[in-house]
C-alpha cells in the first residue's frame, strides 16, 4: 500500500493506520504534525495551510516512492492538510510499516524531512497580536 | 516573444494582489521573468529563496521558456 493525499478535512488516524496493516511487518512507524501555539517568540491562535494540489499530491508520491525504493518498506502513506486548523490539530500524518522496525523509523524521518522541504505548500500562522505572517516568507514581499 | 501564463502562490499572490496573468515576454528564463514582474508589482521581493515550476514540473530559474508555458512562483515552502 502506497498513497499520498490532500485533504481539507480532519485526518481520520484509525482510518489511516489501517491502510498500513500488513501481515508481513513487524514494525509500523507514524509520524504525526501537530499546530502548536508557538513560533519565534510569538503566540499562535491557528494557522492555514496554502496547497497547490496537483504539484503536492505528485511530489508526496514520488517521495513515498523513493522512500520504498531506499529503505525497502513494505508500505508507506502520507496526509496533509489544506485550510484552516486549530491549535492541537494534525497537520500531517506519514505512516510506514516493515518487517522490522530499522528501516521503518528510517522511511518515516526521510518521508517527513523530504515533505517539509520539496512540496508546494505554505503555512500562514496568526498570532495573538492580530498579525499575521507567511513561514519562510520574511523577504518574499514588502508589508502593506 | 512568448506568450506565458504567470501563477503567483501565497506570499506572492498577496504581494501582486493577482493569482494569474496573461503576459507577452521577451524573458528567456523564470529568473528574467520573476525580474519583469518585480518591476511591475514592486512589493514582490527577491527569488533567491524562491521556487519555479514550469508546467506543474519543477524547474530551474535559468530553464528556457516557450510560447504557451505555464509558470509557477512559488515562496519559500512551509509544509508540515
Amino acid at each position: 500500500m502506497k498513497s499520498f493525499e490532500v485533504t481539507p478535512t480532519a485526518i481520520d488516524l484509525e482510518e489511516f493506520r489501517r491502510r498500513l496493516l500488513d501481515n508481513s511487518c513487524g514494525a509500523y512507524v507514524q509520524f504525526d504534525g501537530w499546530v502548536r501555539d508557538h513560533n519565534e517568540g510569538q503566540k499562535v491562535l491557528r494557522l492555514e495551510y496554502e496547497v497547490y494540489i496537483p504539484m503536492a499530491v505528485k511530489e508526496g508520491l514520488r517521495i513515498i516512492d523513493e522512500a520504498i525504493q531506499k529503505f525497502g518498506v513494505s508500505n508507506a502513506c502520507g496526509i496533509h492538510r489544506s485550510g484552516l486548523l486549530e491549535l492541537s490539530d494534525i497537520a500531517v500524518v506519514v505512516g510506514v510499516s516493515s518487517p522490522h522496525r530499522a528501516a521503518a523509523f528510517d522511511a518515516c524521518r526521510y518521508i517527513i524531512d523530504e515533505v517539509k522541504q520539496r512540496l508546494p505548500i505554505w503555512k500562514k500562522e496568526y498570532y495573538a497580536s492580530g498579525e499575521a505572517e507567511w513561514v519562510n516568507c520574511q523577504h518574499c514581499a514588502h508589508p502593506v | 516573444m512568448n506568450q506565458v501564463n504567470v501563477r503567483y502562490f501565497a506570499a506572492f499572490r498577496e504581494a501582486t494582489g493577482v493569482e494569474t496573468e496573461h503576459l507577452q515576454t521577451a524573458a528567456a528564463s523564470p529568473a528574467e521573468l520573476f525580474s519583469e514582474c518585480a518591476e511591475r508589482h514592486d512589493r514582490l521581493q527577491s527569488f533567491s529563496a524562491a521556487l519555479v515550476a514550469i508546467n506543474d514540473e519543477m524547474s530551474n530559474w535559468d530553464a528556457p521558456l516557450n510560447d504557451g508555458d505555464e509558470v509557477l512562483f512559488f515562496p519559500p515552502v512551509a509544509g508540515g
